[in-house]
């Protein structure tokens, strides 16, 4: 399978064996990732990263992913010291991070600019988040965890928990998921619940999914229980906002009647849905999950970059 | 006898079957009349076999099918006759082209192509009954198609 040159835009854009091809090689990734083993596969590659809003894990693992490759990063974390100040199109400061290097990250608010971005760059661009559209390294990193700590997706019962109406990486985890015919379980409030085309998109892939608001009934028959920030910024007023945060809470009493091997995610950051108490229990995989964006970022580009396989 | 709302063309292009009320947006589309000199006439509303419809008639002027393929966006039951000294040479039906572009705006306002950057609109048709298009660069799909002519 070959990626050199590939963008990295949408999980859409990906085959189920693509996905698979990516999840091994990022399992190869793991002892460099961690540091024990060292590699310059990279050394002769720079990595631009544009972020054009706050980040903190996404940016920093990838650049961690690159640095352990052997390349080097040059961008910004915030784009107020950039042209963009001065009124300069995204299409402009793509075009000039592409002459200064071989591949382009990016994080923007505003949907559609790491697409747009690919066009305008020779280099591959990997989508480090576009507003409230897509974020394929998440998504990726989310299947890898799935699939170290469970071996398959296959027969999981996964719950994807909170906001499943505005949380759009909920999307593209449900649709990946589906793509490996997991057992998907909805667990949201009355008004927060999963859009009826993403649905449309399981079922479409042989996946039926169960919709609830019970999380009590539901978490006692699950393997994997997805939790997601109810996200302030994307309501539309406040009232809203205020009804339903608060509505789920992870914590120890709900967890009783959990499977033991039960496993909690969680793209972080999160505010009052899990109770830091279940950071102590054998169930937390959150932190885990956040360490596994290194790995698969230093698979990705290691393979977009054409590095020879480690 | 009976009377004809408009009177047939002895050269030119009948747009026919255009969806109830979409006529002035079809002309919209196809620049119509800025980019010619020719007569149109617009009937809106007239009864046909098939249930009410809107037609355009161009005089004078060969418009070309594949180009007039955009007008499926909102009326994709149109079809296109080119007409000869007032026999219909050719007769076409309007054909959803795969990809859409330039013609309709994202209803997402934080969508990428909505902005200051130097792109057209695109859309890719992902299904023809009911339409439905999606947002090349933000991937969504807009519910008011028609309202989102630019």
């Amino acid at each position: 399978m070959n990626f050199k040159g590939r963008d990295i835009i949408s999980i859409k854009d990906f085959s189920r064996e693509e996905i698979e091809y990516i999840i091994d090689y990022a399992k190869r990734m793991v002892p460099y990732a961690k540091g024990e083993k060292h590699t310059d596969l990279l050394k002769e590659n720079i990595l631009s990263s544009l972020f054009f809003e706050p980040s903190t894990r996404t940016r920093l693992s990838f650049e961690s992913a690159m640095n352990r490759l052997g390349g080097r990063v040059i961008g910004f974390a915030e784009p107020s010291s950039t042209s963009q100040k001065k009124g300069e199109s995204l299409a402009d400061t793509i075009r000039m991070a592409d002459s200064y290097s071989d591949a382009i990250v990016i994080r923007h608010p505003q949907e559609g600019a790491a697409r747009l971005s690919a066009e305008f760059a020779k280099a591959p661009v990997l989508n480090a988040g576009d507003g409230a559209g897509q974020h394929p390294t998440q998504c990726l990193l989310d299947l890898f965890t799935i699939f170290t700590e469970k071996k398959k997706i296959k027969g999981n019962n996964i719950i994807l928990l909170g906001d499943l109406k505005y949380g759009r990486t909920v999307h593209s985890l449900a649709y990946a998921l589906s793509l490996f015919k997991a057992d998907l379980t909805f667990v949201s409030p009355e008004t927060l619940k999963m859009p009826k085309e993403v649905i449309n998109e399981c079922k479409e892939l042989g996946v039926e999914p169960t919709n609830t608001t019970n999380l009590e009934k539901a978490v006692k028959e699950a393997d994997v229980l997805y939790v997601t920030r109810i996200q302030k910024e994307r309501f539309p007023d406040a009232e809203e906002y205020n009804r339903v945060v608060g509505t789920y809470k992870v914590n120890s009493a709900l967890l009783k009647e959990a499977k033991k091997d039960l496993i909690i995610m969680h793209p972080l950051p999160r505010v009052v849905e899990i109770d830091p108490e279940v950071d102590f229990t054998p169930h937390a995989l959150y932190f885990k999950q956040a360490f596994n964006g290194v790995p698969v970022r230093m698979a990705l580009l290691s393979l977009i970059l054409g590095g020879k396989k480690l | 006898m009976k009377e004809l709302k408009i009177t047939p063309i002895k050269d030119g292009t009948v747009i026919d079957h255009i969806t109830p009320g979409h006529a002035l947006k079809v002309l919209h589309i196809l620049k119509i009349p800025e980019s010619g000199s020719s007569v149109v006439s617009v009937a809106m509303n007239v009864t046909g076999k098939m249930g009410r419809k809107d037609i355009v008639k161009v005089e004078h002027r060969e418009l070309n099918p594949k180009e007039l393929d955009k007008i499926a966006l909102i009326a994709p039951k149109a079809t296109i006759n080119i007409i000869r000294d007032y026999e219909v040479a050719k007769k076409h039906k309007v054909e959803l082209p795969s990809e859409i572009v330039g013609i309709a705006k994202c209803s997402n306002p934080t969508c990428i192509s909505n902005s200051r950057e130097p792109v057209e609109s695109r859309f890719h048709v992902i299904g023809k009954d009911p339409l439905r298009i999606k947002c090349y660069y933000c991937e969504r799909e807009p519910e008011d198609i028609a309202a989102g002519i630019i």
